[in-house]
Formats: structure tokens, C-alpha cells, sequence
């Protein structure tokens, strides 16, 4: 059996204020896998998630989602879409004015006729997944940033979408929580037969959970494979990502002139 | 020199045209929010939520305020009209100025920074931190859900507002005059009675509470969901919505009475 394509993003360019920001972007994205989305920061991951849900539209190229191109939907149809999306962003973006409680149910309450004893159940069911059922009647400002983040991915799977966006899900967690998310994910990847997307730093966690890795830099896919291939990688970029090494292909710092001159070194040295 | 002065000229034409495309912006919003208005009516639960933050919480300084302005108005009218051996007619005074002018500007103009500023802040915050984007990604249309109930809360406690400070206006005057001075209490109500008209007056000064509902919520809606989504952007976004619906609320009210009362 082959799994079925969800997402396929095709020869896509993306620019904030005629400043490129993705350039030629190919992916595609089968129901059941976990893919990882990596790069640098400031390398456009975000960019690229905004895409698929439709937030922005891409200056060329496309993305599909279950084979209908997303920029070019009405507003209804893309409601239809974002329905069976769930997207984690990267702040949480928890709704301030409701409780724990209050934004895992609000979806349901605004999407379905779900009677509230209902409701109930599947929110606890919810927030027991990452460990935070007791904290349901806890608002949003008296969480820590970790347990927001778990609430948000909590409200993000509240309606178990076919395709969850996770916008580094594992910044700020302990490496408890951190390894449980990470076997949540890909368990309900596996048994909702969802396509699930991270966009993660965390190296070494997610190679232990996804099925394939794409490592964005300037713009384009500099590299991508299976987590086994990227492990033996060769290639100077994959190797210096993946062992975190801070000299090879990929610039810690942000393009600027001398640091020596910046400080106003090189001028006593003449 | 020439140069400068072309430079300010174009600086000129260049706010002019951006405050042209400013107004058009919001204009469109504000359709937009009418159009997106079937949700708040279909789940009124939701407005009602609203009306606790924009009307009831406003309650106290509209029922403090109107109380001190109408005792005021007692003092200085009861001042001038003794002059004239016609003091009996303060309650008259009190209450055409309160129920015509005062009560309908002055209320509206501690709603704006009372509950007009809160609109902003929360909605320019809210969308800051992504919260309405989340809401989009989630298809829930922020605008029907987020913007259109609180518009609504706004128009709808605005007339209640105005008309409680009128109400609490009447009686500091009444406190200052009749219980403090000693006006003849019969006088005091008999007078009100029979000059304050339902229609001219009463009326009127409901419709303009109503122009000023909209006029302050709207611009407070627009001005926190246009606001840039940072720290200052959200500042910024509040002072503004204080200043321009301020000055929204004295520009119609001047309009708005010449078409009333000048019947123009
Ligand atoms: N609203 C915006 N307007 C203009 N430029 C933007 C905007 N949002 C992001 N950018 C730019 O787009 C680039 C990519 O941003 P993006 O948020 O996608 O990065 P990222 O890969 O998610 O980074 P990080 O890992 O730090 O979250 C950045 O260089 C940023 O400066
Ligand atoms: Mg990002």
C-alpha cells in the first residue's frame, strides 16, 4: 500500500517585502509520516507553515492539501481546509480570556453540536495526553511557558485534524515532557493516520521520532533524507547541524562586517 | 531652500493621501463587521459577555460622574438664576442640559477612555500574540467572533450609559438644590415636567447617544485590530482611539444638534 500524498508543496517562492525568503521549495507530505522542518533560525520555517495553513500567499508555486491548491481557495473552502488542520504556534497563542479548559473546548464549541458532557470528557482526554488534566481550571497567565505550550498542542489535536503543524513543540520543555510529546506526536500519527510537521531544533529528539527530515538555509532545501541517512550524512551542512558545530557551511552570526572593526578595534591596530 | 520647501510639500500631500487611505480602511472594516455581525446575534451569549466588560464595568464612573456634573450644574445654575428671582426653574435647567447635551457627550467621552481604550488594548494585544491568527487557523473568523460582539456590546450600552448619567445628573441636582439650598422641591419637579419634551429632547438625546455608540466602538475595533502587533503599535493604537473618538464625539454632536434643534 502507498501511503496517499496529503501535503505537496511545489516550486514555491515566498517574499516579505521583496525580500525573498523561500526560494523553490519541494516537498511532499504522506498521511502517517512525521516530517521535521530544520534550519537555521530566521531561515523561514515559520514562513513556510504559514504557506500551508494559508495565512499568507506564496509569490509562485503552490502548496496542496489533500490535492486542492491552498492560496487559491475561497474563504469558505480554506475554513473548510483549516478545520482539519491544527497548527501549534510557536508563542502558544493561547486565548488569554478563557481558561485551560475553555481553549481545548473551543473549537469543539464552535465547530460541532457536541453535547457538553461531552465536550468535557474529550477535553480532560485532551490535556491528560500531556500531562496537564488537573491544571484545566488554571488561566492561561498562570501557566509556566512550557505547560502553555503543552496546552496550546493540546488545542491544536482537540479535533484530531488530519494534518497538525507543530511550530517547535519541544522549546521549553524538560526532557520528560520532552520525550513524552515526542511519543505523543508519533503516536497519534501512527493511530489517526495523520501527517504531522515539526518544525524543531531538537535534533537529536526528532530524529528519534520522524520519518523524514528537510533542512531549510537561504531559502531552499539544502538537504533532506531519512532520519538513518541524515545520522551517516557526509555532507558538511547535515554534519554541522547535526552534531551542532559551530564552524562549517552554516553562519552563526548574522551577516555583518568585522566584529573586530565593529568595536572599533581595527583602526587602533593600523 | 527649494528643496525643503518641495520636500514639506510633498511631506503634506503624503499624510493627506495616507489619511485618506486610512479613512477608506476603516470604513471597509466597519462594513466587514456589520456583515460578520450574524454570529453575535445567532449566540447573543456572547455579546452579553461583552456588555459585562464594556457597559457594566463603565457603570461606575458614568453613575460617579453624572452625579458630581448635575450637582454642579444645581450650584451654578441655582447662582445665576436667583439673580433673576426664577430659581425655581433649576430643575429645568438641569435637566435640558444634562438630558440634551451632558449626558450623551459626557458619557461618551468617559466611555472612549473607559471602555473604548479597553477595546483597543485587548484586541490590538490579541492580536499581538497571535491569538486572532490562531483563531483564523482554528476557521473561526476572528472579526464575527472577536470584533463583532464587542461593536455590538458597545452600541448597545452606550444609549443605557447616557441615560443613567442623566438620570444621576437630575438627581445631584435635586441633592444640591432642594436638599442642600432649599428649592421648593414641587417646583423643582413640576417645572422639569412640563419643559422637557419626550420628543425633542428626550429623543434626540438618545439618537445621539446611539451615533456616539458606534462612532467610539467602531473606531475602537478598528483602531486595535489595525494596530501594529507590538508593545508601542498597541500603545499607540489606544491613545489614538481616546483622541479621535473624542473628537469623533464633539464634531457630530455639534452636527448632529444642528439638524435636531436648528431643524436645518
Ligand atoms: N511579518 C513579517 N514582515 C517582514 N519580514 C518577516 C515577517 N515575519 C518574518 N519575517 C522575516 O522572514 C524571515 C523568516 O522568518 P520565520 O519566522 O519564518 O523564521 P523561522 O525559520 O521560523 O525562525 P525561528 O527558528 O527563529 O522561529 C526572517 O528573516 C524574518 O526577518
Ligand atoms: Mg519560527
Amino acid at each position: 500500500m502507498t501511503p496517499e500524498v496529503l501535503v505537496e508543496i511545489s516550486d514555491l517562492n515566498f517574499s516579505y517585502n521583496s525580500r525573498p525568503i523561500l526560494k523553490g521549495i519541494n516537498m511532499t507530505m504522506k498521511r502517517g509520516q512525521v516530517i521535521a522542518i530544520m534550519g537555521g533560525s530566521g531561515s523561514g520555517k515559520t514562513t513556510l507553515l504559514r504557506l500551508i495553513g494559508g495565512e499568507v500567499v506564496p509569490s509562485s508555486g503552490y502548496v496542496k492539501v489533500s490535492g486542492q491548491v491552498v492560496h487559491e481557495l475561497e474563504r469558505d473552502a480554506l475554513f473548510e481546509i483549516r478545520r482539519k488542520m491544527g497548527m501549534l504556534f510557536q508563542f502558544g497563542a493561547l486565548f488569554t480570556d478563557l481558561s485551560v479548559f475553555d481553549n481545548v473546548a473551543f473549537q469543539m464549541r464552535e465547530h460541532t453540536d457536541l453535547p457538553e458532557s461531552m465536550i468535557r470528557d474529550l477535553v480532560l482526554m485532551k490535556l491528560h495526553a500531556v500531562g496537564l488534566r488537573g491544571a484545566h481550571h488554571l488561566m492561561p497567565a498562570e501557566l509556566s511557558g512550557g505547560m502553555a505550550r503543552r496546552v496550546a498542542l493540546a488545542r491544536s489535536i482537540a479535533l484530531d485534524p488530519m494534518l497538525i503543524m507543530y511550530d517547535e513543540p519541544f522549546t521549553g520543555l524538560d526532557p520528560i515532557s520532552l520525550g513524552v510529546i515526542g511519543s505523543l506526536i508519533r503516536r497519534m500519527t501512527d493511530t489517526l493516520g495523520m501527517t504531522s510537521v515539526i518544525v524543531t531544533h531538537d535534533v537529536q529528539e526528532s530524529l528519534k521520532i520522524v520519518d523524514y527530515v528537510y533542512f531549510i538555509a537561504d531559502g531552499v532545501i539544502a538537504a533532506h533524507g531519512t532520519p538513518a541517512e541524515v545520522r551517516d550524512s557526509v555532507t558538511p551542512f547535515v554534519h554541522q547541524f547535526v552534531h551542532g558545530e559551530v564552524d562549517g557551511p552554516v553562519p552563526f552570526h548574522y551577516p555583518a562586517q568585522s566584529y573586530r572593526r565593529d568595536l572599533n578595534l581595527e583602526k587602533a591596530l593600523v | 531652500m527649494f528643496k525643503h520647501l518641495a520636500a514639506s510639500i510633498r511631506g503634506i500631500g503624503h499624510r493627506t493621501i495616507e489619511g485618506i487611505w486610512q479613512l477608506g480602511h476603516a470604513t471597509r472594516f466597519f462594513l466587514l463587521v456589520l456583515l460578520k455581525s450574524g454570529t453575535s446575534f445567532r449566540r447573543f451569549g456572547l455579546v452579553i459577555r461583552e456588555l459585562y466588560y464594556v457597559g457594566v464595568l463603565s457603570l461606575i464612573i458614568i453613575v460617579v460622574s453624572g452625579l458630581f456634573v448635575g450637582m454642579v450644574l444645581g450650584l451654578q445654575g441655582y447662582e445665576t438664576l436667583q439673580k433673576y428671582g426664577s430659581e425655581s426653574a433649576v430643575g429645568t435647567l438641569v435637566a435640558l442640559s444634562l438630558v440634551r447635551e451632558l449626558g450623551p457627550v459626557v458619557a461618551a467621552l468617559l466611555f472612549a477612555s473607559r471602555a473604548g481604550s479597553a477595546i483597543t488594548a485587548e484586541i490590538g494585544l490579541m492580536k499581538a500574540t497571535e491569538q486572532l491568527a490562531a483563531m483564523g487557523m482554528m476557521a473561526v473568523d476572528p472579526v464575527a467572533r472577536v470584533v463583532a460582539p464587542r461593536f455590538w456590546a458597545g452600541v448597545i450600552s452606550m444609549p443605557f450609559l447616557a441615560a443613567i448619567f442623566s438620570v444621576m445628573g437630575v438627581f445631584g441636582g435635586y441633592l444640591v438644590t432642594v436638599t442642600f439650598i432649599g428649592v421648593d422641591a414641587g417646583s423643582f419637579w413640576s417645572q422639569m415636567q412640563s419643559n422637557v419634551d419626550f420628543r425633542i429632547d428626550i429623543l434626540n438625546g438618545f439618537i445621539k447617544s446611539c451615533f456616539f455608540g458606534v462612532a467610539v466602538t467602531a473606531i475602537a475595533v478598528f483602531e486595535g485590530y489595525d494596530s501594529p502587533p507590538t508593545a508601542e503599535g498597541v500603545s499607540g493604537a489606544t491613545t489614538r482611539t481616546v483622541v479621535t473618538s473624542s473628537l469623533a464625539i464633539l464634531g457630530l454632536d455639534f452636527i448632529l444638534t444642528a439638524f435636531m434643534f436648528r431643524g436645518l
